[in-house]
């Protein structure tokens, strides 16, 4: 297929981005080397671009069937990353920093470490001949001048959270800043194409990247070709300061954590005993250590999905010697089902490649989350198929689901050989709150059934193997078309008895050591599977 | 430090208010041409021998029914259509004519320059809808975007050949934009309202005109010769009309647009 040829050249980043660094070495420096300067960065484009920019820069390469937001359309000029005004066109730098850095919200990867610098510079010289805007006889764009961060304190902070509600961000953003707004399931790019409004907790996840200055300068520039307006006009019209919008970007900037958060191998389950949390929100789970968990889009079985709405979880755990808790949070911006997503849904099935004919569907579909364990303690490292296990090696299941409010117990032996476990008496306890845009899940079950061989029973001292799988019912997720996470593992902690008081100890560098294998693997995979956009190449490849 | 971005955009804003002074005119409103106006300064037409088209854009078949719109998340929206707001992508006047036609003469005439007009030509956003919802502007022209509602809107231009704006207007306020090339259309739009859209031509002179409650164009102080005249509507396409004025001749053409 022309698909796996395309994307397959990007897997070859290391080494041949070597072999091609001497051929592009020398930067253009006279006037007739115009012609000889757009083929060498021509031929970077072709090699590494192309297949998801398309041959031409019309966003059509192979892979943008399968890529949500899609790949920039050259020939329209449109950028989102800039310094200069709305609508105006990007200086060479601004371009330059999106091919060095990437885009994170996004499957656009970053060319740093696999392009020269006079590659990247020839692309980014070559990405203006695709579009008459750029033609040399008009006049150069005008970058505007930021200043710098005013200094801040709690007034400067409060102030930020009210100035975002006052010119309305939340209308698009939600009042908590997690993608919720009202707004929020009408909005496409300029093409049609159906794009959120970022979830603001997540700034690792903006595409210009997450320091209130980068923020502040979105603020101003606006994100052309979509629907990210600029503010710069509040300032010109005196109705805000240049001041206040440092302080909108500077609270957007506290809504995320400090650190991007990293995916840590173990979840440790305390054992209290006070007895467990009530639900997700009672305020003992304020003390407990949170993990996250990131999810990617199910490209392995079909249907393959590859617009996950939901893209990580963080998961918390408490045991008290009889039961195990596990609070999962997770952000999703509809309450599934709710049909002020159909419009979304509609368009997501419209312009995502499906593999299956449901995509076009419209029966209401819930939100779901499962949580999944081995179906049996396996003896070693060994562990199930991660994607529900296998036939010799089936998997047991915690599913979720928000409408009716209820969770299931399942045994599966593949992905598309799921069997709730039947006549049991509810031994998963959950309960749920929705909450502009996130959810907060709680189970709880013993930590030993009756029937132990349909249902695992946990024990303390060790890791038990854990995975997680979300579906966002609004963007028309259901089955398989759903965000995977590779296997962590929860340890239920001992009792802190002085004669024992050492070995969990151990137990944890242990596990720590099993853990960074599984962190390594996951990372590999991921790494493979979306950061470099390769997921086409791999999901094939399997 | 941070003052000098808004200079930056500062001087395009005094620009737009240097070109304003420096001559009259106006923009089209309801039926009437731009030319209408007259400008100050020397227009590049000879008036004693210029001719006109006019005419009517007239509807044929059942007036299709207007979706209604629910603006129940914009409350104080909602308050200014008692009614009920409705889709206003196709409106069919009581005389069996068609509103909001963009017309104008797309080809024929002479290389001319013609002054750009120093009155902006409004629109608003009052009760979450545009209006006008359909109009001409010359390029270079002032647009003036007013928020009427005191609610957010952001406006968004989407041209093909231009650049485009994308605005946000959080508070009743006015901003101004322009376009630097012919366009028809230029569609507008408003993401926090996904329902409100706009259509605005840009041409390079004063001959366009848009239909309002009598269907009615006129295209006015046009220099003897033969033109493609244009008539454009949103839902149902664009339609020409080739003419030919003599010296001092009005004529009056028809278009006719079937519901489909
Ligand atoms: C795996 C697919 C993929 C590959 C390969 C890829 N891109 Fe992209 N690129 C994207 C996507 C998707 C976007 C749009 C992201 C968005 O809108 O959030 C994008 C956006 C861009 C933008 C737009 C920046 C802006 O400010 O709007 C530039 C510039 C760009 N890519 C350059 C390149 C160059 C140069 C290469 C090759 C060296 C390349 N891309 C390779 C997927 C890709
Ligand atoms: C009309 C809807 C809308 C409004 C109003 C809006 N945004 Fe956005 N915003 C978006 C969309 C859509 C995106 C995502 C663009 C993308 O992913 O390419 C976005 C992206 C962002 C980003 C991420 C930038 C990046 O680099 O990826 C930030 C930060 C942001 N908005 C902050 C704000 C703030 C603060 C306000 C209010 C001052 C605001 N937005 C108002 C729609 C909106």
């Amino acid at each position: 297929m022309v698909r796996r040829k395309g994307t397959a050249s990007l897997l070859l980043a290391g080494a041949a981005a070597l072999a091609a660094l001497a051929a592009f070495a020398a930067p253009p420096n006279r006037q007739g080397d115009v012609g000889a300067d757009r083929e060498r960065g021509r031929e970077v484009y072709m090699k590494w671009c192309a297949g998801c920019h398309g041959d031409e820069g019309r966003g059509d390469g192979p892979a943008a069937e399968h890529l949500l937001p899609k790949p920039r359309d050259f020939t329209m000029a449109l950028y989102q990353v800039r310094s200069t005004a709305t609508g105006q066109l990007p200086l060479d730098e601004d371009i330059l920093r999106v091919v060095n850095e990437g885009m994170p919200g996004s499957s656009m990867p970053g060319w740093k470490a696999v392009l020269s610098g006079a590659e990247r510079a020839a692309v980014v010289r070559y990405l203006k001949t695709l579009s008459p805007d750029f033609a040399p006889a008009t006049a150069p764009p005008a970058a505007l001048s930021f200043g710098s961060a005013p200094r801040g304190g709690d007034a400067a902070a409060l102030e930020g959270r009210d100035l975002y509600r006052r010119i309305e961000c939340w209308k698009c953003h939600g009042d908590s800043g997690r993608g919720d707004g009202t707004s929020a399931p009408t909005l496409k790019d300029d093409l049609g194409n159906p794009i959120r409004a970022a979830d603001l907790t997540q700034n690792w996840t903006f595409n210009g990247g997450g320091t209130a200055p980068d923020i502040y300068r979105v603020l101003r520039t606006g994100m052309d070709g979509t629907p990210m307006p600029s503010f710069g006009d509040l300032i010109e019209g005196r109705i805000i300061t240049d001041e206040q919008l440092w302080r909108v970007a500077q609270y957007v900037r506290s809504l995320s954590p400090a650190e991007p958060p990293r995916a840590r191998d173990v979840v440790r389950a305390a054992r209290v005993e006070a007895g467990l949390p009530s639900g997700p929100d009672d305020s003992a789970w304020a003390s407990v250590e949170r993990y996250y968990y990131p999810l990617v889009g199910q490209v392995i079985v079909r249907p393959r999905w590859f617009a996950p709405m939901v893209s990580g979880l963080w998961v918390q755990a408490l045991h008290d010697g009889r039961a195990l808790a596990l609070r999962v949070t997770w952000h999703d911006p509809s309450q599934s089902p709710d049909s002020s997503w159909n419009v979304w849904r509609a368009r997501v099935a419209a312009r995502m490649g499906a593999d299956d004919s449901a995509a076009a569907d419209s029966t209401p579909l819930p939100d779901r989350l499962a949580v999944q364990f081995p179906a049996r303690l396996p003896a070693g490292l060994d562990r199930p198929y991660f994607l529900m296990g296998s036939v010799e090696e089936p998997v047991y299941l915690w599913s979720w689901e928000s409408e009716p409010r209820s969770a299931v117990e399942a045994t599966a032996r593949g992905a598309d050989r799921l069997e709730p476990l039947a006549g049991l008496t509810d031994s998963v306890a959950t309960s749920s709150t929705y909450d502009h845009g996130e959810w907060r899940v709680q189970f709880t079950r013993a930590l030993s059934t009756g029937d132990s061989t349909n249902q695992l029973e946990f024990v303390t001292g060790r890791p038990i193997p854990m995975a997680f799988y979300a579906w966002d019912g609004s963007n028309g997720e259901t089955g398989a078309r759903m965000a995977v996470g590779s296997w962590s593992a929860v340890y239920l902690a001992e009792p802190a008895r002085a004669s024992t008081y050492l070995s969990p100890a151990f137990a944890m560098l242990a596990t720590a050591g099993l853990g960074l294998t599984v962190i390594w693997r996951a990372q590999r995979h991921r790494r493979k599977t979306t950061d470099d956009g390769t997921d086409i190449g791999t999901s094939e490849a399997e | 430090m941070s003052k000098l971005g808004g200079l930056v955009a500062g001087v395009g804003l005094s620009a737009w208010v240097l070109a304003g002074t420096s001559c009259g005119g106006g923009a089209e409103r309801g039926g009437e041409s731009a030319a209408a106006a007259g400008a100050a300064v020397a227009f590049p037409v000879d008036t004693t021998s210029a001719a006109a088209i006019n005419g009517r854009v007239a509807f044929v078949g059942s007036r299709p029914a207007a979706a209604r719109i629910d603006m129940s998340e914009e409350p104080t929206c909602a308050q200014k259509h008692p009614g009920g707001a409705f889709v206003e992508a196709v409106l069919v006047n009581d005389n069996g004519t068609l509103r909001n036609v963009f017309v104008y003469v797309k080809s024929g005439l002479p290389a001319l320059t013609f002054p750009v007009p120093a009155e902006p030509v409004e629109i608003d956003q009052n009760g979450c809808v545009y209006s006008p919802r359909v109009f001409g502007i010359q390029t270079g022209q002032t647009l003036s975007i007013r928020n009427s509602d005191g609610l957010l809107h952001n406006i968004k231009a989407l041209p093909t050949t231009n650049r485009p704006f994308n605005i946000s207007q959080p508070t009743t306020m006015t901003t101004m934009r322009s376009f630097a090339t012919a366009e028809v259309m230029v569609p507008l739009e408003c993401n926090v309202h996904s329902w409100m859209n706009a259509y605005v031509g840009v041409v390079t002179h004063p001959y366009f005109s848009t239909t309002g409650a009598d269907g009615s164009f006129t295209l006015r102080r046009l220099p003897p010769g033969t033109y493609v005249v244009e008539a454009w509507h949103e839902r149902y396409g664009a339609q020409e009309q080739t003419v030919t004025v003599g010296p001092n001749e009005t004529k009056a053409i028809t278009f006719t647009f079937r519901a489909s």
